[in-house]
C-alpha cells in the first residue's frame, strides 16, 4: 500500500525518536498534529502506529519496517546529494524531497551505487537494505571504498566511516580531506596510495574506512 | 636518539660565550619526513640524524649556531602535522609552542604544499613570528610544479624561503632572512562559519590572562578539547568550567567532530591559496631559488627508480630481495667479514700479540700489587675484557651494522618493508611500523627500545619491547653467533629456525594475551633515494660514538664488579649457583660464566661465548644450545633500564621474570629434541 508523503514524515521521526533516542512514544502535539489528522488516521488505520489516551503515538511492530524504509530512503537521498552530486547546502532539505522519489527499489540501486554506505553525511546510521545484506556490487558503484579500487584508478576522497575520533584525526592530520584526488597504486599486501603527491601505505581496515569518488568510468 | 647524541663534546662554535635568552631562539616545526633535521644540523653545531622514514626524532634537540653575528639556540621538534597533536611525540612539539621563541621555521615538503599549508595558516593565526621553508624543491620540479613563492609571501605576509636542504640550496637565504627578520604578529585569521566563530570569541572574552599565543588561537584548541591549551588555562586559573560549557555547547551543533568541521573549512581556504600560486607542468630541473625555467629536464633515472620501487614493493619480487638484503648486509658484511675477518685482526693481532702483553708487562712492572694487577690486566681485568672486548670485538661489529643501516635507511627501504611485512605481522599483535624498531634491534636493542615511542599504541609498544628484549640479538652478538658458528652451518641454520619460530610464538601468544587495542597500519612511502654516503659516514659515526659511550663505562664497571666479585667470593657463589641451569639444560659448566656476563651485557656473553668456543669444550649441539639461551636471556643492562624507562618497572620486571627462566627452558627443550633424535653438529 502506497504510503502518503506526510505519513511517512511521521514514521521516519517515530524511527529516529524509538531506534536512536531510546524514547518510544512521542506526542502528537509535538508535531502540531491531532488524532483527527488525516496521515494519522491513515496510520492507525494501516496498523502502523499505536496511539495512546493522552495522545502520544508511538511505532508498532507492522510499521517498524515502513519506517526504517523512510529513514533508510533519506539517509541514502544525502548521501547521493552530497557524494555523486556534490551538493554543499540545503542537503537535510533536499533530501526530504528526494526521500519520497526513491521507491520500489530504486533505494537499493542507489545504495549499490554508493558502494552501501553505513553512514550519512552527518554521521548517523543508515539502516541496511536487502542489497547490502547480499553485498551485491553488479552496478559499478561510483562511491566505492579505497580497498575495492582496481589498480591506478584515479578518485576524489568523498568521506570516511570512522567513529573513533582519534583515526579520524590521524587521517585528517595526514590530508585526508574530502576532495583531495587519490591514485591506488598497490593493493596486495598492503593498500598503496598517493594521495595528493605523497604515497601512504595502510592496512585493508582503513583502507576500508576511507571512500573515493571513482573519476574516468 | 637524538638526545642521546647531543652529548657530543666537540662543537667548533661553543669559544662563543654569549648566553642566549629564550628570545633568541629558533624552534622548527613541520610534518615528519620534510628535512628539518638536515636544516637544524645546517643551522647548529650539533648533529641530529636525519633518516629517509618519518619519526626518527623522538625528543627534542638542541644545538647552537651563529647567524648572522648573533648565537642562537635551534631546536628541532618531532614530526607534527597540526597544532592539535596526537602522539606524544606531537604533544612534545606543542608544548614548545607555548613558550616564546624569536623565530619558527615551518619546514614543508614543496610538492605537498597543499596538504601542509594548513598548519602554516594555524602558526600564523598563533601570532607566531614565522618563516615558511619550501623545502625539497628539486623533488617538486621533477613532478613538473611550479611554486611561485614570491606571491605566496605577499599573500602570507611572512618570509617565504624556496630550498633543498640535502644539497645545501636556499640555506645562506635562510641565514640571511633570520637576523633581518623582524616580528610584527599581524592579524591573520582563517575564517571558519558562523557556529565556530562565535564559539570562539565567547571563549576568547573568557582568557583573562595573557599567553605566547593568540588568544583566537588558543580558543581553538580548546575548542577541540586539546589537553595542554587546557592545562595552560588551567594552570592560570582561568573559568575552565566556563569554557568546557562553550565547547560542550557548540559541538552539540554539529553531527561530525568540531575538529573536522575546522580541517575541512581551513582546507578550503588553504585550496584557493594554492590553486593561485601552484601550477603543474612538465617536468624541469630545480637549482637555486629562482627556476630557470628555460632549462630543460633532465630524466635520467625517475624510471629507473619507478622500476626498482615497483620490484621492492612487489611481494614476489620484494621478499627475495629482503633476504639477498640480509644475506650480503648481515651475513656477509656484518658476520663474515666485520666479525670475522676484522675481529681476528683486531683482537688476534692488534690486541692479543701486540698491545696486550705490553700493557701487562709494563703494567706489572710498574705496579707490583697483585690484586691492582688483577683489576687492570688480569683475565676479567679492565685492560683484558672492558678495552679489548669494547674496541677490538664489540665496536667493527656494530660499526658494520650501523654503516648498512644507515644505508638502507637512506634509500628509503624501510617504510617499504614496513608495507611489505603489515600482513604477518598482524598475527603477532603488531604493525608493519614495528619493523622499523625491530631491525634497529638487530643493531642495539637499547636504542630500539627507545625508538618503540613511534609507535601508536600502548600495546604495541610492550609487544615490541619483549620481542626486542626477547627474540632479537643485537649486532654485537648477531656477529659473534656468526664468526662463531659460520664453521657449523647446520647448527647457525637451526639457530636462525628456532630463533624465528620463538619470535613469532612469542609474538602469536602475547599479541593473544594482552589486552588493548589493536595496531592500525597507516605510514607515508617516502620516495626511493640513493643515499648519499658523506650522510651514511656521519651517522655510522654518531651511532658508533653514541653506542661507545654507552657501552665503555658498563664494560669497566663490569670489569670491576667481577673483580671485587672475584676477591669477596660472591662471583664464585654466583657461578656455582648458575652452574646448576647451565648443567640442566646440557652444557658445560663453564658457560656459567657466559651467562653472568650476560646479565651485564647480552654482547658481553657473546664475547665470553667467543672466548669458550676458542678452548673448544664445546661441540656442535652445546654451541647451538648456547646461542639460542644466551640470545634469549636477559637484555643486558642498558636495554633493561631503557625498558624501565620507556615502560614502567611493572613492565620492565614482568618481562625479566618471565625472559630469565624461559631462555633456559628453551634451552632444555632444543638440547633434549637433539639429544632424543641422536643429531652431531
Amino acid at each position: 500500500m502506497e504510503i502518503s508523503e506526510n505519513a511517512e514524515e511521521i514514521l521516519e521521526k517515530l524511527w529516529i525518536c524509538s531506534q536512536e533516542r531510546g524514547q518510544s512514544s512521542i506526542e502528537l502535539e509535538s508535531l502540531n498534529l491531532d488524532k483527527e489528522s488525516p496521515e494519522v488516521m491513515e496510520l492507525l488505520d494501516m496498523d502502523n502506529i499505536d496511539l495512546n489516551s493522552d495522545s502520544k503515538i508511538s511505532l508498532r511492530h507492522e510499521g517498524y519496517f515502513n519506517a526504517k524504509n523512510v529513514v533508510r530512503r533519506h539517509r541514502l537521498a544525502e548521501r547521493l546529494l552530497v557524494d555523486v552530486l556534490d551538493k554543499k547546502e540545503g542537503v537535510h532539505k533536499s533530501a526530504c524531497e528526494f526521500e519520497h522519489i526513491l521507491h520500489d527499489g530504486v533505494d537499493d540501486k542507489v545504495c549499490v551505487l554508493l558502494g552501501h554506505p553505513r553512514t550519512c553525511p552527518h554521521g548517523n546510521p543508515i539502516p541496511k537494505g536487502e542489497c547490502c545484506k547480499k553485498g551485491e556490487k553488479e552496478v559499478s558503484s561510483i562511491v566505492q571504498p579505497l580497498s575495492e579500487l582496481k589498480l591506478n584508478q584515479k578518485g576524489k576522497i568523498a568521506y570516511f566511516e570512522i567513529q573513533d575520533n582519534e583515526k579520524l584525526q590521524k587521517l585528517m592530520s595526514m590530508g585526508i580531506l574530502p576532495g583531495v584526488p587519490v591514485t591506488l597504486v598497490q593493493s596486495y599486501p598492503s593498500f598503496v596510495f598517493d594521495l595528493d603527491q605523497t604515497r601512504y601505505a595502510v592496512d585493508k581496515e582503513m583502507a576500508d574506512y576511507i571512500f573515493v569518488r571513482v573519476e574516468n568510468k | 636518539m637524538k638526545s642521546l647524541l647531543n652529548a657530543k663534546p666537540q662543537t667548533c662554535c661553543s669559544t662563543h660565550n654569549n648566553i642566549s635568552s629564550s628570545s633568541d631562539r629558533i624552534v622548527l616545526v613541520g610534518s615528519p619526513n620534510v628535512g628539518k633535521s638536515v636544516i637544524f644540523n645546517a643551522l647548529s653545531d650539533s648533529y641530529a640524524i636525519a633518516s629517509n622514514y618519518p619519526g626518527t626524532t623522538v625528543e627534542i634537540s638542541k644545538g647552537d649556531g651563529i647567524i648572522g653575528n648573533k648565537k642562537y639556540e635551534i631546536i628541532d621538534t618531532p614530526g607534527s602535522y597540526s597544532l592539535l597533536p596526537i602522539t606524544e611525540e606531537e604533544r612534545v612539539a606543542q608544548r614548545l609552542f607555548f613558550e616564546k621563541a624569536s623565530i619558527y621555521l615551518h619546514v614543508i615538503d614543496a610538492k605537498n604544499l597543499r596538504r601542509m599549508l594548513p598548519h602554516t595558516l594555524q602558526l600564523i593565526e598563533a601570532g607566531k613570528p614565522l618563516i615558511l621553508v619550501l623545502n625539497m624543491m628539486d623533488e617538486s620540479a621533477e613532478r613538473g610544479i611550479r611554486i611561485d613563492a614570491q606571491k605566496l609571501e605577499k599573500m602570507l605576509k611572512i618570509p617565504v624561503i624556496p630550498a633543498v636542504s640535502n644539497k645545501g640550496e636556499g640555506i645562506e637565504e635562510l641565514k640571511k632572512t633570520i637576523p633581518e627578520y623582524s616580528s610584527n604578529p599581524q592579524d591573520f585569521t582563517i575564517k571558519y562559519n558562523d557556529d565556530i566563530e562565535n564559539a570562539i570569541k565567547d571563549i576568547e572574552s573568557n582568557l583573562k590572562e595573557n599567553y605566547e599565543v593568540s588568544k583566537r588561537s588558543i580558543s581553538q584548541l580548546l575548542l577541540q578539547r586539546d589537553q595542554v591549551a587546557f592545562e595552560r588555562t588551567h594552570e592560570k586559573c582561568e573559568d575552565v568550567d566556563a569554557i568546557k560549557d562553550i565547547v560542550s555547547n557548540t559541538e552539540n551543533k554539529f553531527n561530525s567532530p568540531i575538529n573536522y568541521v575546522m580541517t575541512v573549512e581551513r582546507q578550503q581556504l588553504t585550496n584557493s591559496i594554492v590553486n593561485s600560486v601552484m601550477k603543474i607542468k612538465e617536468p624541469y630541473s630545480y637549482n637555486n631559488s629562482k627556476a630557470k625555467e628555460s632549462e630543460k629536464y633532465k630524466d635520467n633515472y625517475p624510471n629507473l627508480k619507478k622500476r626498482l620501487d615497483h620490484l621492492v614493493s612487489n611481494p614476489l619480487t620484494g621478499i627475495p630481495i629482503l633476504f639477498l638484503v640480509l644475506y650480503f648486509g648481515l651475513y656477509q658484511f656484518v658476520g663474515v667479514f666485520a666479525a670475522g675477518t676484522v675481529v681476528d685482526f683486531l683482537e688476534g693481532v692488534v690486541f692479543g700479540e701486540h698491545l696486550i702483553p705490553w700493557i701487562t708487562q709494563n703494567f706489572n712492572s710498574l705496579v707490583p700489587y697483585p690484586l691492582i694487577q688483577s683489576l687492570i690486566v688480569g683475565d676479567y681485568g679492565i685492560v683484558n675484557l672492558a678495552l679489548t672486548y669494547a674496541i677490538a670485538l664489540i665496536l667493527p661489529i656494530v660499526g658494520a651494522f650501523f654503516f648498512v643501516f644507515s644505508i638502507i635507511e637512506d634509500s628509503g627501504y624501510l617504510p617499504r618493508l614496513a608495507m611489505l611485512i603489515d600482513r604477518v605481522f598482524k598475527k603477532i599483535g603488531l604493525s608493519g611500523r614495528a619493523v622499523i624498531p625491530l631491525v634497529l634491534g638487530f643493531g642495539c636493542g637499547t636504542m630500539a627500545t627507545m625508538v618503540t615511542r613511534t609507535l601508536e599504541k600502548p600495546r604495541e609498544k610492550i609487544l615490541t619491547t619483549l620481542l626486542l628484549s626477547l627474540a632479537i640479538p643485537c649486532s654485537a652478538q648477531l656477529g659473534v653467533i656468526l664468526g662463531i658458528m659460520s664453521a657449523k652451518p647446520a647448527a647457525l641454520l637451526l639457530w636462525v629456525v628456532v630463533m624465528i619460530l620463538e619470535f613469532l610464538f612469542i609474538g602469536y601468544i602475547a599479541a593473544k594475551v594482552l589486552p588493548g587495542e589493536k595496531p592500525s597500519f597507516f605510514l607515508e612511502i617516502p620516495s626511493l633515494k640513493v643515499p648519499k654516503l658523506s650522510n651514511v659516514l656521519i651517522k655510522t659515526y654518531s651511532r658508533m660514538q653514541w653506542y661507545f659511550l654507552e657501552v665503555m663505562p658498563l664494560f669497566i664497571i663490569a670489569s670491576i664488579l667481577i673483580w671485587l666479585g672475584k676477591i669477596t667470593g660472591i662471583f664464585g657463589l654466583i657461578i656455582e649457583l648458575l652452574k646448576y641451569p647451565t648443567q640442566w639444560i646440557g652444557l658445560p659448566s663453564e658457560a656459567a660464566d657466559v651467562f653472568l656476563l650476560g646479565f651485564f651485557r647480552r654482547d658481553f656473553g657473546a664475547a665470553g661465548l667467543y672466548e669458550l668456543n676458542k678452548t673448544g669444550v664445546m661441540n656442535g649441539v652445546d654451541m647451538l644450545v648456547a646461542a639460542v639461551t644466551l640470545t634469549l636471556f636477559m637484555p643486558c643492562i642498558a636495554q633493561f633500564m631503557m625498558t624501565l624507562k620507556e615502560r614502567g618497572l611493572k613492565i620492565a620486571l614482568s618481562m625479566a621474570a618471565f625472559i630469565f627462566p624461559f631462555a633456559f627452558f628453551v634451552g632444555f627443550v632444543v638440547n633434549y629434541i637433539m639429544k632424543i633424535l641422536g643429531v652431531t653438529l
